[in-house]
């Protein structure tokens, strides 16, 4: 029954995020201060996390490849399969789940444990326009971050490949190119668009409702954090079914 | 002036209000006292519209809450300033960006005037050279007063104050107190105190209403609450030694 309530709740949320209006230089302001928060701030460990696991899956791909009449194209080709259908778009999401999903939630369950949701509530704003649209459009840069993961992790796989001595640059080139579908990019930033908008919404509606003091901010963040990754897992399965079956 | 009628609230099975009725005046600080749990915070939140009482009407001057389309709620919302208990002080933002915010959201004057504005309000409540700190880098005194500034900012008709003086010490208390009825009376506006500290009471409670239960059992000014005999009011007032003490060089005293 919880359940429900709460899937309620949080569907009149997005309603109510999308209703009356904040004014529109505050707004800007905010967007871009939420674009720096959560999207220019990722770049670091985004990239970072990107090079290093194109590297590993470029590496595991060589070491499982005993048989001789595989050619040395596979590791290109294996490498730019995991990390542009399910790495970048999937993974890094889950990731951005335990960055940005728990800033969101303890940054909003903050201003309500101090009461400064209730004095914008008092002053007529729409708090949840004012504290959870401007994440939505940021969010929607998000793309932009699996784009600049994507090629990150197909460079930190040629880089382990070609100076690990597992691959020539032009067999690795070779299996990048081999096969490529664009459709598959279309299908890894439907879902990441997706993604994004539960990535802002979910930790949003964990910190905008949680009730108590500084240990229960620590709590909704935790929550926000589970809750967020299953949501991802669940529509990257029902996205990947959809889309790709 | 603001107008309470009948006025009910309930959590659940429990009854918070049960039937409040009285008016806050214009140009008057007007104090609502009572022990924890007796109903004062609901009653404001009622006041405020964050809470919606299942019975009863509430008059911002001659116009029911209840009877105000969304634009007209949002216009009194505008109209009106809150001190909260912790100050509700964005953190985000400096003391200057604080004080502006009412003005950035519901004026289009120029960023000049607006902050020419901060700075009076600001010299108000007698904080200068504040403007560019940030409310942790600042005391729980200073704060209360960058919230009496924003609260006061955008010249409202009603000025509502949450425990102003929670975790104060007593000569900073005094100063808020008397800093809330000076801009009251300057202003002219209908001020609403939330509060069960005596010394508020003593110094600015130009009307007092004491609630107990939910219910409002007393009603007058500071110097009537010292002379009543009503068994609530006593009970209440005379919970604390000092005053107990002033009660009995009162009655030695004839």
């Amino acid at each position: 029954m919880k359940y429900l309530q709460d899937i309620g709740s949080y569907f009149l949320m997005i309603k109510k995020v999308f209703g009356s209006f904040t004014k529109t230089s505050v707004l800007k302001h905010l967007i871009f201060k939420d674009i720096n928060d959560l999207i220019i701030s990722s770049l670091a460990i985004v990239s970072f996390i990107s090079f290093f696991v194109g590297g590993v899956v470029a590496i595991q791909t060589a070491l499982n490849m005993d048989n001789p009449i595989i050619p040395d194209s596979l590791i290109g080709f294996a490498t730019r399969q995991s990390v542009i259908l399910e790495f970048a778009p999937t993974f890094m999401s889950i990731i951005m789940a335990g960055k940005v999903g728990s800033f969101i939630t303890s940054s909003i369950g903050s201003m309500r444990v101090t009461e400064q949701i209730d004095a914008l509530e008092v002053m007529g704003i729409n708090s949840l326009n004012y504290l959870v649209f401007p994440k939505i459009v940021a969010l929607m840069f998000y793309p932009f971050v699996i784009i600049l993961s994507m090629f990150l992790g197909i460079l930190g796989g040629w880089v382990a490949g070609v100076y690990g001595g597992f691959t020539s640059s032009a067999d690795f080139i070779a299996g990048v190119q081999e096969d490529f579908i664009p459709y598959q990019l279309f299908y890894a930033f439907f879902k990441t668009t997706i993604f994004a908008f539960i990535l802002a919404t979910v930790p949003s509606w964990q910190g905008f409702y949680m009730k108590g003091g500084a240990l229960e901010v620590g709590k909704a963040s935790t929550n926000s954090f589970v809750w967020t990754s299953v949501l991802i897992i669940a529509a990257n399965y029902i996205i990947t079914q959809l889309m790709l079956s | 002036m603001i107008k309470v009628e009948n006025v009910h609230k309930s959590f659940g099975e429990e009854e918070i209000l049960k039937g409040i009725s009285t008016e806050f005046d214009r140009g008057k600080t007007n104090l609502i006292i009572g022990q924890s749990g007796s109903g004062k915070t609901v009653l404001l939140k009622c006041l405020l519209g964050l809470f919606k009482p299942e019975k009863g009407r509430i008059y911002y001057e001659d116009k029911a809450i209840q009877d105000m389309d969304d634009e007209e709620q949002r216009q009194l919302r505008e109209e009106s300033g809150m001190l909260f208990q912790g100050g509700a002080l964005f953190d985000s933002m400096n003391i200057e960006e604080n004080v502006m915010f009412p003005l950035r959201m519901f004026t289009k004057q120029k960023k000049s005037d607006m902050l020419a504005r901060v700075n009076e309000v600001l010299k108000r409540v007698n904080l200068e050279n504040v403007n560019k700190k940030f409310p942790a880098e600042i005391s729980g005194g200073m704060q209360k007063r960058v919230s009496i500034a924003r609260a006061i900012v955008n010249k409202p008709k009603f000025l509502f104050c949450d425990e102003p003086n929670s975790g104060l010490d007593p000569k900073t208390a005094t100063l808020i107190d008397t800093l809330i009825q000076e801009i009251t009376h300057e202003y002219n506006i209908t001020t609403l105190v939330v509060t069960h500290d005596m010394n508020s009471v003593m110094e600015i409670g130009e009307k007092v209403v004491l609630l107990k239960d939910g219910k409002l059992v007393w009603e007058g000014n500071n110097q009537q609450i010292f002379k009543t005999d009503n068994e609530d009011v006593t009970n209440f007032v005379y919970s604390s030694d000092l005053f107990k003490k002033i009660r009995d060089v009162q009655l030695k005293e004839g």
